[in-house]
């Protein structure tokens, strides 16, 4: 399968800021691939980047094989729908969505035909002689994506597209928007924040964190193999524990941490290495007494009730606190009660800590 | 009780809105609102033949403004204002592009080389213009010692020179509400304009310009109206050929000593302005970027 858009060694610096550090990123004809990562991460620059706004300080950009750091954004085979819109406020629905068409010199009786199928596709119907400040934020954002696809694009880059609409409106045009990209078999670029958006509409997802790819991958792997602690903590909820492998036997790995032991599988991992253990709260499991492996308490605080979940929050005794997650009714201890959190080793996931160079050295120093 | 309660109402309501607003009401009634009565009421009094001005009724100062003579002079004016409003958008647009397109310190320094010459009298400026372009002037000194001519070379008094003249002290009028429109322009609406395949001309074409017009055209406005009156350009580097609706009043109240004349001309300017303020609001542009 041929990669459409390739970023090679892509580095983006603002005097000292720098925003984008070494990214590597092939993406596939024809899929739906989200960047994901908090505000300030970079995912604009890249994406602008991609459609010719800004140049790399470094590094190649390839559409289709070409590269085109030289070409113009009016001569790549690329489009963008703009986080804000960027309709055209003095032009109508038409002839905003006709622009690019217009740039085309494509023959006036095509242009009415094509615009006309492509309100069509985006339910826009009848709106063709209003301008944008007529529209209401929902139909403005199906302009800005008619407008971007009548030039049939290879890869269409997405901004936050939907970060203007209430929830509601929200989850819709999501839908809508995965509908779109599987019809009209485009690449679709889409940067958001928001993890649940980008679980729901990816095939792949690449999270970005300060400027760095931290991980890419399908929903599920992302999910269930997070790379790193930041990829751990950013998509869905987990249970973090920073400590120190004591011991290994196959592939059963023991961690020590403050207050005791537990254990997890994983391999490529040695005696004595610094990591971080991740377990979801649903995988979490609990007993009265130490279980083999595992032998810090938790003292049982709260629970909190979202729809048909319960959170059952415990404390440790150096006071960070799990999360345990079942269905209502099922079984949970008592407020008040001590408990001792396990599960199984295979539910938890084993992380490099990338500080574990800075502790190996705290380690080495030896005090007299 | 009902009297204490209208008492209140004026001490909260009234009182304040004198205070604050009457003033000014005072001083625009006393500084625009009287003259202007003055010199309507002026335009309709007759002269004596010592051209003393007598309060009696008529409609000569009128009949003569629609005199063969005068006629010419208000076209070559109106000409002279449009080509000069002209070449100050030609002129004035890249620049307030240019500064209203650029980041942080050099965008200051640009608006400042606008704003400096604005703060100089710019009577003094002409006549500055005056000395670089006279017979005797530094251009014609420099020409001659570098032999590119031996006679001197007329500038001055000519209808180029007048235009020259006006365009640079209008120059800045038209400027500062196209920067000011320039700079409200959202940038995201060029980068899709471009990312849609449109060359650079085009966005100008289809967005740039279509998005400013509001600034254009008070910039227009603003050079437009004071062209027609700015006499002391045409007197000072202009010839025989170059008088704006300003000579011909500026003559009636000196020269001419027949002040009902000159406030008939005057009314003349005051109705092309209105006229065209009007047209200006009519085509949707807002008062404020006019600095009204
Ligand atoms: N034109 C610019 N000049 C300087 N810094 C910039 C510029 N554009 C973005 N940045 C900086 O780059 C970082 C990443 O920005 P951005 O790519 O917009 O992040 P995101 O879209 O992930 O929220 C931010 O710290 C931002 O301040
Ligand atoms: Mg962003």
């Amino acid at each position: 399968m041929g990669y459409i858009v390739e970023l090679e060694g892509v580095n983006k610096i603002y005097g000292s800021n720098h925003v984008v550090r070494d990214l590597e990123l092939k993406v596939e004809e024809g899929e739906f691939l989200t960047l994901l990562g908090s505000s300030g991460c970079g995912k604009t620059t890249t994406l602008r980047m991609i459609a010719g706004f800004e140049e790399p300080t470094t590094g190649s950009i390839k559409v289709e094989g070409e590269a085109i750091e030289e070409k113009e954004p009016f001569e790549r085979n690329v489009n963008t729908v703009f986080q804000s819109y960027a309709l055209f406020p003095h032009k109508t629905i038409f002839d905003n969505i006709a622009y690019g068409l217009k740039m085309k010199k494509v023959p006036k009786p095509e242009i009415k035909k094509r615009v006309t199928e492509m309100m069509e596709l985006v339910q826009l119907e009848g709106f063709e002689k209003r301008y944008p400040s007529q529209l209401s934020g929902g139909q403005k954002q199906r302009v800005a994506i008619a407008r971007a696809l009548i030039n049939r694009p290879r890869v269409l880059l997405l901004d936050e597209p939907l970060g203007a609409l209430d929830l509601k409106l929200r989850k819709q045009m999501q839908l809508e928007l995965k509908r779109l990209q599987r019809k009209l078999n485009i690449t679709f670029i889409y940067v958001t924040h928001d993890q649940e958006e980008a679980l729901t509409m990816s095939d792949r997802i690449a999270i970005m964190h300060d400027g760095v790819l931290d991980q890419l991958g399908t929903p599920t792997e992302i999910y269930e193999q997070p790379k790193t602690k930041f990829v751990a903590t950013f998509i869905g909820e987990t249970n973090i524990f920073d400590g120190q492998i004591n011991d290994i036997k196959g592939s059963d790995i023991s961690v020590v941490i403050e207050n005791g032991y537990i254990s997890g599988r994983g391999d490529g991992f040695k005696t004595g290495e610094y990591i971080t253990v991740s377990v979801r709260p649903e995988k979490l499991k609990f007993a009265e007494t130490p279980q083999e492996g595992f032998t810090v308490p938790a003292l049982v605080k709260d629970y909190i009730y979202v729809g048909s979940i319960i959170k059952c929050i415990v404390s440790l005794p150096n006071g960070n606190e799990l999360k345990i997650e079942r269905l209502a009714g099922e079984k949970l201890p008592d407020i008040g009660s001590t408990i001792y959190p396990y599960w199984n080793r295979e539910d938890a996931v084993l992380i490099h800590n990338r500080d574990n160079m800075v502790f190996e050295t705290i380690d080495s120093i030896t005090f007299n | 009780m009902e009297k204490a309660h209208s008492k209140h109402n004026w001490k909260s309501n009234t009182l304040p809105a004198l205070v604050t607003v009457g003033p000014l009401t005072l001083i625009l009634v006393l500084l625009v609102a009287i003259p202007l009565i003055y010199v309507v009421v002026m335009s309709f009094c007759s002269i004596d033949q010592y051209y003393n001005v007598e309060f009696k009724f008529t409609l000569d100062n009128y009949k003569r403004l629609i005199s063969p003579d005068y006629m010419k002079i208000y076209g070559q004016s109106l000409l002279i204002a449009l080509v000069t409003t002209l070449l100050c958008i030609l002129i004035g647009y890249p620049f307030a592009y240019i500064i209203a397109r650029t980041k942080s310190k050099k965008k200051r320094l640009l608006y400042m080389l606008v704003i400096i010459p604005f703060w100089t009298n710019s009577l003094i400026r002409i006549y500055g213009w005056r000395t670089f372009l006279g017979n005797n002037g530094w251009l014609n000194s420099i020409l001659q010692t570098l032999h590119i001519t031996n006679e001197p070379i007329t500038f001055l008094y000519k209808q180029g020179t007048t235009v020259l003249g006006m365009v640079y002290c209008l120059l800045p009028f038209m400027i500062f509400p196209l920067y000011t429109a320039l700079e409200k322009l959202d940038g995201s609406l060029l980068e899709a304009s471009s990312d849609l395949g449109a060359k650079p001309l085009v966005t100008l074409r289809e967005i740039i310009i279509p998005l400013t017009s509001g600034g254009i055209f008070s910039g227009s406005i603003m050079v437009f109206i004071p062209c027609l009156g700015y006499f002391f350009v045409s007197d000072i580097l202009g010839g025989g050929n170059s008088d704006v609706i300003g000579n011909l009043i500026e003559r009636q109240f000196q020269s001419g000593n027949n002040w009902p004349l000159g406030a008939a001309l005057s009314i003349i300017l005051i109705a092309v302005t209105l006229i065209l303020v009007r047209i200006y609001k009519k085509m949707g542009g807002d008062m404020e970027s006019l600095g009204v």
